[in-house]
């Protein structure tokens, strides 16, 4: 009782400071957050489940198991098995060359590096289109070699590839750069070798940020539709991917169309649970690093408070 | 009276920052709050401002109790130790800021704007922004930016904490000559004991959110109130004795025992300057090699050893030194001039006891 | 000038040349060859009709009025919830500053499905609106609708880490000069969040604009009326009409380039204040 009349009375007091807003402005602001946030992503998230289930838990797994739902589900993580190392190996590649090294046209390429980000997915498929489409430049060569892309799943994986291009760079890049080239350069003076520093010195450093940008680069390749809609020629059974599968049962039967849509929601959920994780580890990773920093710091006392020190005698 | 607190304390959840702390600051005085990191001088400077509330004890503006007075209405000036300038506004809008929000008249505005810049030696800064400045003028920006509205009181969060060294000491000077050109009521927190004794008209000393003790540089030089005092402010060297066979002793050294029986522990201190050396072996009690000769400039600091080890460390003016003509790897003699029995608890001072005749207690200062 | 500063660090040729060849081989020369494509196939004055075609003209206007009136919403409801998120302790902060980034992880068009249902005659919320006459579902109403669930995280994340590294005493410099927080979040900490707000606004315009998947299930795709510019060249391609696909897609690309070079200017800008 008393403690609580305290605590309200600390409440007061602190918003009596005037730095800092009254309660019940703190109130009203969390309240419209909420609500808005509420609406639109609680609502959104929910309302796929209730939608799946909607028509019970039977016509649930039996919209799972549907084969043409099954090889769906069987090219999405084909795709992204395909696309995410190869982007991976870049992102790895790109951040080094980037981080560690200085020369003429380092902005040109970064901004070229995130150029995909940028452009509109449908055109991303376009693209591809125009390069191995029957109209495209290399059309009648592919057709004369029997070589399907357009409309078969290398042009699905190239679409993937493409949306998806930036995302382990761009989380790297930063992080190495901040990371400076101290270390690896005291690894070169120990005698390492080129690749030994990079796995050994580089690689633990950079693992976090790492896993980070796959999981990124997984959730987007898994879910992308724009890109993979243009180059898969809808083949049910065939280049159906899950998110191409959701947009056709949603004409013939929206509880399946929302059963597919569950899948691909559970994997947003467990990306989001991923990243929050990572970001809390690297928040630790980086707390520890300051600690240890600014104990470094203390015994470096200020210049004055060292005075008192040197009138204790002391017995050797 | 400008400034009065009564047993003010604040606590953040479980840790007292600040206890039960009284004093009082005079219309127009320039005063140290002083004290090691974490010892409550910074959250009492807050309170002052309004930028923290106490949780105990009464605190007083000319007069008036302040406790509930939001800080916007305090009518103080505040310079934090990071400066904390507007960065997105010029030098000339940071310092009209708190006269807008005043709504101060244009034209009054620019006039008290431009006699600042004017005062502070930043003509022709007005248009520059803050990162454009460097450390010196940014920390005048904030002293001007903080007097613009002509508060009745003035608090500088460890002003001279950020620049280096060499500014340090013209800024200390600056301070001086800008609080006797405005007499504003002016308190600054420190934790530095030189800067402290050089700038202010009364130094206020803390420890663990304690007050240790108030006083004029002078009083608390000469005069500490406890043993954490005479330390904190350099001129406490403590050695401790054991008392045997009617002896205080430790290594070669020996004392009278000061009423502590046998068996015990008899702390004195003394300070630095209080050892005497001679190059004549026989001139004083005790022997030692002198060890190591650090140079501070005017000051010398000395490392004696004693044959059975203990070391001792003093200090000495230069042309004291000169007159010794000793060099490191020599033998000397010494001994404490003069010390002060420190009890065991370590918070009292006994007066201090002359050792020899010669008492003079201005060296050093 | 040298083309490289000196580095005892090995790999530079190695690295240099993968990331050229890599980029080249899945960017540069795919879009290399829808503009070589446009210029040597089409004529400027094809391409001109093809541009401004009235359904392309209709498409353009829904597409950057949505996106902008999206982005503009965001930069509001995201202010307040980066603002809430970083300054306030409450039960369910961890939980929704994770949620922030669903629409992120969220796949297009499982976005797109499940608010076309939300907003639809018998959705959770349509079954209160639509009798209200507030129409969402297939009208541009729906558009901004997902442009705004898409566009939201991309406002929150770039205010969020500049709101945590405001220095608290700049807010409590301007209370000592007796500003009141409203008047100190006006003049002081607004100004300061600015380059990363309109930074936040570009990247939440700009994905906005290229947004297909989500927008497709909710727009209804009405031509000249809720039909947005993805839609309108995606179905060009489905009718085989690829010149007209690809000069809406060139001039889609040329909008986003101005928009990402916008982008990198304003990050430069944002940085002036620092030193």
């Amino acid at each position: 009782m008393a403690s609580a009349a305290k605590s309200r009375l600390n409440r007061i007091s602190r918003s009596q400071r005037g730095t800092e807003e009254s309660p019940w402005v703190r109130a009203v602001l969390i309240g419209i957050a909420l609500l808005f946030s509420g609406l639109f992503l609680l609502l959104p998230l929910a309302n796929v489940f209730a939608q799946a289930f909607s028509k019970g838990y039977a016509h649930y797994i039996k919209a799972l198991v549907n084969p043409d739902t099954q090889s769906a589900i069987v090219l999405t993580l084909t795709v992204a098995i395909i696309a995410v190392p190869l982007n991976l190996v870049f992102g790895v590649v790109a951040a080094w060359l980037i981080a560690k090294f200085d020369f003429t046209g380092k902005a040109l390429l970064l901004t070229l590096i995130d150029l995909p980000f940028s452009v509109s997915p449908v055109v991303s498929g376009l693209i591809y289109v125009v390069l191995f489409g029957l109209q495209g430049y290399l059309g009648e060569w592919l057709l004369d070699h029997d070589i399907k892309i357009i409309f078969a799943v290398p042009g699905i994986v190239l679409a993937t590839v493409f949306v998806t291009f930036p995302f382990v760079a761009r989380e790297l890049i930063p992080l190495m750069q901040a990371q400076g080239s101290d270390q690896e350069e005291a690894a070169l003076t120990l005698g390492a070798s080129g690749w030994q520093t990079f796995w050994k010195v580089t690689m633990p450093s950079i693992k976090w940020g790492l896993i980070y940008g796959v999981i990124l680069c997984n959730a987007r390749a898994m879910g992308e539709f724009g890109a993979v809609s243009v180059v898969s020629g809808h083949i049910t059974g065939m280049t159906d991917t899950l998110s191409l599968r959701v947009e056709k049962l949603y004409v013939e039967d929206v509880a399946a169309a929302f059963a597919s849509a569950s899948v691909l929601a559970v994997l947003a959920l467990i990306t989001l649970g991923l990243k929050t994780w990572l970001e809390h580890r690297q928040a630790a990773d980086l707390a520890r690093a300051q600690a240890v920093s600014l104990e470094a710091e203390d015994t470096d006392a200020p210049p004055r408070a060292s005075t008192p020190s040197d009138s204790t005698a002391a017995a050797a | 009276m400008s400034i009065e607190l009564r047993n003010v304390s604040k606590q953040f959840g479980q840790v007292r920052a600040v206890e039960g702390v009284t004093f009082t600051v005079k219309e127009g005085e320039l005063v140290a709050l002083l004290g090691p990191s974490g010892g409550g001088k910074t959250t009492v400077l807050r309170m002052i401002a309004g930028l923290e509330t106490p949780t105990g004890g009464d605190l007083f503006i000319r007069g008036e109790r302040m406790n509930d007075v939001s800080v916007q209405k305090r009518n103080i000036g505040f310079v934090f130790q990071g400066y904390a300038l507007f960065k997105t506004m010029s030098v000339r809008e940071n310092i009209a800021f708190g006269l807008k929000i005043k709504k101060w008249r244009t034209a009054d505005i620019e006039a008290r704007v431009d006699e600042l810049l004017k005062l502070f030696g930043l003509d022709g800064l007005g248009a520059r922004y803050p990162h454009q400045l460097s450390g010196g003028q940014r920390q005048r920006v904030a002293i001007a930016r903080a007097l613009a509205p002509k508060p009745s009181v003035l608090l500088l969060d460890e002003p001279f904490g950020a620049v280096d060294a060499k500014i340090r000491q013209e800024l200390r000077e600056w301070l001086v000559r800008l609080h006797h050109e405005l007499n504003v009521t002016t308190i600054f927190v420190t934790h530095d004991q030189e800067e402290a004794l050089e700038v202010s008209n009364r130094i206020v000393i803390f420890s663990r959110g304690k007050l240790e003790q108030i006083g004029t540089p002078r009083d608390v030089y000469e005069k500490p109130a406890n043993e954490f005092v005479a330390r904190f402010i350099g001129v406490l060297n403590v050695l401790e004795l054991k008392v045997q066979n009617g002896q205080a002793r430790l290594a070669e050294l020996s004392f009278p025992t000061h009423g502590v029986p046998e068996g015990n522990t008899l702390r004195i201190g003394f300070r630095p300057y209080a050892v005497q050396i001679s190059s004549q072996l026989g001139e004083y009690r005790y022997r030692a090699t002198l060890k190591h000769i650090f140079f501070l400039g005017v000051l010398l600091r000395l490392e004696l050893e004693t044959p059975s080890g203990l070391t001792i460390r003093t200090r000495i003016i230069k042309e004291e030194f000169n007159r010794l003509g000793i060099a490191e790897g020599a033998e000397v003699s010494f001994q404490i001039r003069e010390y002060r029995v420190l009890s065991r608890e370590g918070d009292s001072l006994s007066a201090e006891v002359p050792v020899a005749q010669l008492v003079s207690l201005a060296e050093g200062i | 000038m040298a083309f490289k500063k000196p580095s005892p660090l090995p790999g530079f040729g190695l690295s240099l040349g993968y990331t050229v060849f890599y980029l080249s081989l899945i960017v540069l020369i795919p879009l290399g060859a829808l503009f070589f494509r446009v210029v040597t196939h089409i004529g400027f004055e094809d391409f001109w009709k093809l541009a401004t075609s009235t359904r392309a003209v209709a498409s353009y206007k829904l597409t950057f009025g949505a996106s902008f009136i999206a982005a503009v919403i965001n930069a509001i409801f995201g202010t307040l919830l980066a603002w809430v998120l970083t300054r306030y302790t409450f039960p369910g902060r961890r939980l929704l500053d994770a949620l922030v980034d669903f629409p992120f992880a969220l796949p297009t068009a499982v976005a797109g499905l499940t608010l076309a249902d939300l907003f639809s005659e018998r959705g959770w919320l349509g079954q209160f609106l639509v009798p209200m006459g507030i129409k969402v579902a297939y009208t541009s109403l729906g558009v901004i609708v997902a442009l705004t669930f898409i566009g939201m995280p991309f406002i929150v994340r770039t205010l969020q880490p500049v709101l945590e590294n405001l220095e608290r005493e700049v807010e409590e410099a301007a209370a000592t000069l007796g500003a009141g927080r409203l008047r100190t979040f006006w003049s002081v900490v607004l100004p300061t969040l600015m380059p990363a707000l309109l930074t936040g606004f570009a990247l939440s315009f700009a994905r906005a604009i290229g947004e297909y998947g989500s927008v497709v299930f909710i727009a209804g795709n009405k031509h000249s009326e809720s039909e947005i510019t993805p839609l309108l060249i995606f179905l060009r391609l489905e009718e085989y009409d690829y010149t007209g696909a690809m000069a809406i897609a060139v001039v889609m690309l040329l909008f986003s380039f101005v928009l990402l070079i916008g982008i990198n200017l304003l990050e430069r800008w944002a940085s002036r204040f620092q030193n």
